[in-house]
C-alpha cells in the first residue's frame, strides 16, 4: 500500500495544479492542435522505439540463452550492457559526432540502443528458464528450424514480451534526454519547458495528465496482449536445457549482435575515449569519486528498498491475481510514464510541506527512486514468479511446510534470477536517472549523473568525458554481475 | 588537484584587484599564475560593510555553474566566515523550484543566470530587499526597481557569423528578415537568453510589432538549436551562416579550443533592438534564516573581487563601478542597449505564447 502511495502522491499534486485555472483551462489545453500534435509525435516515437525493441531482443536473447552461438555467453553480458549508456549521453555522443541526426531519427535511433535491454534482459532470464520438452516436440515433428523454435520460445515468454516492451515504451515516452538533444518535441521537452521557469505549471501538469492517460491505455493494452497465457512450466525447467545448433543462422545472428553492440556500446565509448584525450580532464579524481560515491550509495540503497517493496507485489500478481492486487500493480506502472521531471517538482511540492525534515536530504531522493522504478522491478520479479508451478507450493504445503516457509524455501530461490536482474535494474535505472537527482539530492552533493549533464549542457568535453566514463564503466558492472551470473 | 586551474584564476583576479588598488589604473593585463594568497585580504568590503555580523551557513541556489562560481563561494566563506551550502541547477529549473517550494524554501540566496528568473522569484514575493550599501555599487538600470534582487555581471545579445559565408553582416536584426537569409539563421527557441530578447522585443515594439517581426523570421527558416552554444558551433562549422547569441559565447569557444579554431565573430548591434542587455543577478529569500550570511554572500558578487573575477572568466561585462571589462569586448558604454527596463522581462509566459503562435516554439 506504502508503495502505491508513493507512486499516486505526484499524482494527487498533478490534479491539483492542472485545475488551478478552472476545469474550462484544461478542457481549453487539451483540445487544441498542438497537444493533439504532441500526442502522435511521441505515440510515434514509442511505437517505433518499441517495436525495433522488440525485433532486435527475440533473436538475440534466444540465441545467447537457447543456442549455440559462439562466445554466447560474453555476447549475453555485452548486450546488457547499453542499459549502463544514460538516453543524454549517448544522444550527445551521436549529435556531436553528426549534427544531421537531430529529429526523429536520432531520437528514434539513440533510444532504441539505449531501451532495448529493458526487453532484452527479462527475456533472457525468461528463456533461461523456459522448458525444453516443447523444443523436443517441435522438433521431433519437424518443426525444428530455427526461426520456428525462437517464436515458440518467444510465444512462451508472451508476458514477459509485453511487459518489456510496455517498460520499452513508457520510457521513450518519459524520456528527457534524448529527446531534448535530439530536439524532437516530444512531450517531455515541452512539459519541462513549460516547468522550467515555473511560468506555466498549469500546461505542464496538463501535459502530464494526458502522458498519463497515454501510460493507462499502454498498460491496459500490455495486459490483454499477456491475456490468459499460461505460462507455467514443469519442474524440469530447472533443467538447463542443451543448446539448440545454429548453422547457417550463425552469420546473420552474430552479425545482428555486433551492429547493436557497436552502435548502442561502442559508439559512445569511442566518442568518450576521444573526448578524454583529446580534451583531457578538468576535474580531479577527488571530483569524479565524490560522484561516483553519491551515484552507488544511493542507487544501491534505492535498489534494495524497490526490490523489497516489489517482491510481495511481484509474487502476489503472479500467484494469486485477484482484482486487488492487480490494481496495486498497475498503479505503480502510472508513475513510470511521468517524466521524472513532473515526479520530481511533485516531491519538491509533497517534500517540503509533508517531509520537511528530510527534503533534501537522502531519504526523500531514495523514495523518489522507489516511487519511479518500482515498476522495473515489479515487472521482473512478477515474470519470473509466473513461471513457478503452481504445483510446487501445494507439493510444499502438502509435506508440511507453513506458508511463509514455502514462499522463503521453494518461491524465493526459483525467482532468484529475478530478483538479482531487478535489482541490478533499479540500481542502474537511479544510476543514470536525471531530473529527480538534479531536484532532490541532497544540497551540496553531487552524482555522476549531475556531473555529467552540467558539463555536456555547455559542451565541455573535458569535464564530461571523466564522469561519461565512470558512469559506464560504474553501471556496467552491476549489469554485468547480475546477466553473467546465470 | 581540486580544481586548481579555476583556483589559479581567481587568485589571479584577485591579485589584479590588488594592483589595480594600488596603482590606480585600469591595467587588466593577464595575471601571472604566481600569486600570493596575502592580496586576498586586502579585497573584503569594508565601509557599511553587510559582513560586519555575519557568520553561519547559506544555502544557495545557483544558477550559475559549479565550474564558474564553486571557487567564488570558497574564497567568500575563506574572506567572511560565512559557510556556503550551494545547490547547483538551471536557473529557471531552480526558480521553478523556489515557486514550488513555497514560502518553506530552504534557500537563502537565489543567484540566478537572468533576470526572467529572478523576476519570476520576486513576482511571487519571495525575495527582501538587498541591502542599500550592495545595491549603490550597480547602477540601478541592472537591479530590480523594487530593489530585491541586483545585478551581478551583464550581457549582450550580438549576432555570430562566418566571415567564409557572410561578408558583411548585418547591423540590425530588421535585415535578418531578408529572403536571402533563408535557412541560414541559428537560433535557440528555448533558450531564456533568446527568450528574453523576444520579450525585450515585445516591451520596445508592442505585441503587434513584435508578432510581425517574429513571423517575418520565422517565415525564414531560421534553424532551431538546443542551446546558444550548439548554435554558435553551428555557425563556426559553417552549418548556418549567423545566429542570434549572448556575446560571450564565442570567447569561451576561443578560450577552450585555441583561436585557430575558431573562423566565427562577432557582430555587435548598438542602437539596435537585438543588442539587448540582460543580466545575471541574486537576491535574499524573504525568509531565510539567515539574512545577515545572505544580505554578505549579495554584496560579495558584485565586490571588486568576485567583479574581476566574473570579467576574466566568463567575459560578460562588470556591473560594479571601477572594474575594467575583458579586453577584446567594445566598451560597455558603446553598446547603447535598448532602454528597457529589466523587471519587464518577467513576461516570459506571454513571450513563449507568442512564440508558439507564429511557430517558433513548441508549447
Amino acid at each position: 500500500m506504502l508503495a502505491a502511495v508513493a507512486s499516486l502522491a505526484p499524482l494527487a499534486y498533478l490534479v491539483d495544479v492542472a485545475f488551478d485555472r478552472g476545469a474550462n483551462y484544461l478542457w481549453d489545453e487539451i483540445w487544441q492542435r498542438r497537444t493533439f500534435d504532441l500526442v502522435v509525435r511521441s505515440a510515434v516515437l514509442a511505437a517505433a522505439v518499441t517495436a525495433a525493441s522488440v525485433v532486435i531482443s527475440v533473436p538475440l536473447a534466444w540465441a545467447v540463452m537457447r543456442s549455440d552461438m559462439r562466445a554466447r555467453r560474453v555476447w549475453r553480458v555485452v548486450l546488457a550492457l547499453p542499459l549502463a549508456v544514460p538516453s543524454y549521453l549517448a544522444a550527445f555522443a551521436w549529435i556531436s559526432w553528426e549534427s544531421s541526426l537531430a529529429g526523429f531519427w536520432g531520437a528514434f535511433l539513440v533510444l532504441t540502443a539505449v531501451s532495448y535491454p529493458y526487453v532484452y534482459l527479462p527475456l533472457t532470464a525468461a528463456f533461461a528458464r523456459l522448458d525444453q520438452a516443447l523444443d523436443e516436440i517441435a522438433t521431433v515433428h519437424g518443426r525444428g528450424s530455427v526461426a520456428r523454435l525462437m517464436m515458440l520460445s518467444a510465444r512462451q515468454c508472451r508476458g514477459t514480451l509485453a511487459a518489456g516492451s510496455l517498460l520499452v515504451a513508457l520510457y521513450v515516452l518519459s524520456d528527457f534526454g534524448a529527446v531534448a538533444t535530439m530536439r524532437y518535441d516530444a512531450f517531455t521537452w515541452v512539459i519541462y519547458g513549460a516547468y522550467r521557469a515555473g511560468f506555466n505549471p498549469t500546461r505542464a501538469a496538463v501535459l502530464a495528465l494526458v502522458l498519463v492517460l497515454i501510460a493507462l491505455v499502454l498498460v491496459a493494452a500490455e495486459a490483454m496482449a499477456r491475456g490468459r497465457a499460461v505460462t507455467t512450466m514443469t519442474s524440469r525447467a530447472v533443467i538447463r536445457p542443451r543448446p539448440i545448433r545454429l548453422r547457417r543462422h550463425a552469420v546473420w545472428l552474430q552479425a545482428l549482435a555486433v551492429l547493436v553492440a557497436v552502435v548502442s556500446l561502442a559508439f559512445p565509448m569511442w566518442r568518450i575515449v576521444v573526448w578524454v584525450t583529446r580534451f583531457g580532464t578538468e576535474d580531479g579524481v577527488g571530483d569524479v569519486a565524490s560522484a561516483l560515491w553519491g551515484s552507488v550509495r544511493y542507487s544501491i540503497v534505492a535498489a534494495v528498498i524497490t526490490v523489497l517493496v516489489a517482491l510481495p507485489i511481484g509474487l502476489l500478481v503472479a500467484r494469486y491475481r485477484t482484482r486487488a492486487s492487480l490494481l496495486l500493480e498497475r498503479s505503480t506502472y502510472v508513475t513510470h510514464a511521468l517524466p521524472g521531471i513532473v515526479v520530481a517538482i511533485s516531491m519538491v511540492f509533497i517534500g517540503v510541506r509533508v517531509f520537511r525534515p528530510v527534503y533534501l536530504e537522502a531519504p526523500l531522493l531514495v523514495l523518489a527512486y522507489v516511487a519511479l522504478f518500482l515498476p522495473l522491478a515489479v515487472g521482473g520479479i512478477r515474470s519470473s514468479a509466473e513461471q513457478i508451478p503452481l504445483g510446487l507450493d501445494d507439493v510444499a504445503r502438502s509435506l508440511g511446510s507453513p506458508p511463509m516457509s514455502v514462499v522463503r524455501r521453494v518461491n524465493l530461490p526459483l525467482i532468484a534470477p529475478g530478483i538479482a536482474s531487478a535489482t541490478a535494474l533499479v540500481t542502474l535505472a537511479a544510476m543514470k536517472e536525471l531530473p529527480v537527482t538534479m531536484l532532490l539530492r541532497p544540497t551540496g552533493s553531487e552524482t555522476l549523473a549531475t556531473r555529467l549533464w552540467t558539463y555536456t549542457t555547455v559542451s565541455d568535453y573535458a569535464g564530461a568525458g571523466p564522469y561519461a566514463l565512470a558512469i559506464i564503466v560504474f553501471v556496467a558492472i552491476p549489469t554485468a554481475i547480475a546477466t553473467g551470473r546465470r | 588537484m581540486f580544481r586548481s586551474r579555476r583556483l589559479v584564476s581567481l587568485t589571479g583576479a584577485l591579485l589584479v584587484v590588488g594592483v589595480v588598488a594600488s596603482c590606480g589604473g585600469d591595467d587588466t593585463s593577464t595575471p601571472s599564475t604566481d600569486t600570493s594568497e596575502t592580496t586576498a585580504t586586502d579585497t573584503v568590503p569594508v565601509a557599511g560593510d553587510p559582513c560586519a555580523d555575519a557568520s553561519g551557513s547559506i544555502t544557495v541556489y545557483s544558477g550559475r555553474s559549479e565550474s564558474l562560481v564553486a571557487d567564488l563561494y570558497t574564497q567568500f566563506t575563506a574572506d567572511t566566515g560565512v559557510a556556503v551550502e550551494a545547490r547547483y541547477g538551471d536557473s529557471g529549473e531552480l526558480a521553478g523550484q523556489i515557486l514550488t517550494e513555497g514560502s518553506a524554501t530552504p534557500a537563502d540566496v537565489f543567484f540566478s543566470q537572468d533576470a526572467g528568473a529572478l523576476g519570476a522569484v520576486s513576482e511571487a514575493g519571495l525575495f527582501t530587499t538587498v541591502e542599500a550599501s550592495t545595491l549603490e555599487r550597480v547602477p540601478a538600470e541592472f537591479s530590480s526597481t523594487t530593489g530585491d534582487w541586483i545585478g551581478a555581471s551583464a550581457r549582450v545579445r550580438v549576432l555570430v557569423y562566418n566571415p567564409e559565408l557572410v561578408s558583411a553582416p548585418p547591423t540590425s536584426i530588421d535585415e535578418l528578415l531578408d529572403p536571402s537569409w533563408s535557412g541560414r539563421i541559428g537560433f535557440a527557441p528555448t533558450n531564456a537568453s533568446w527568450q528574453s530578447f523576444v520579450t525585450g522585443l515585445r516591451v520596445i515594439r508592442g505585441e503587434d510589432g513584435a508578432r510581425e517581426w517574429l513571423t517575418a523570421f520565422a517565415a525564414n527558416d531560421p534553424v532551431a538549436y538546443e542551446k546558444n552554444g550548439a548554435v554558435r558551433d553551428a555557425v563556426n562549422a559553417g552549418e548556418v551562416a549567423i545566429g542570434l547569441v549572448n556575446h560571450y559565447y564565442l570567447y569561451e569557444k576561443i578560450a577552450a579550443e585555441g583561436a585557430d579554431a575558431v573562423v566565427a565573430e562577432n557582430q555587435y548591434l548598438p542602437g539596435d533592438v537585438g543588442g539587448l542587455v540582460n543580466v545575471a543577478g541574486a537576491g535574499v529569500l524573504s525568509n531565510s534564516d539567515n539574512s545577515r550570511g545572505a544580505q554578505c554572500l549579495v554584496s560579495y558578487l558584485v565586490s571588486e573581487a568576485a567583479q574581476t573575477y566574473f570579467t576574466t572568466t566568463t567575459f560578460e561585462y562588470p556591473l560594479a563601478e571601477g572594474v575594467a571589462a575583458f579586453e577584446s569586448l567594445p566598451a560597455f558604454d558603446e553598446l547603447d542597449p535598448p532602454a528597457i527596463d529589466l523587471s519587464d522581462l518577467l513576461s516570459i509566459a506571454e513571450t513563449q505564447e507568442l512564440l508558439a503562435d507564429v511557430g517558433l516554439l513548441t508549447l
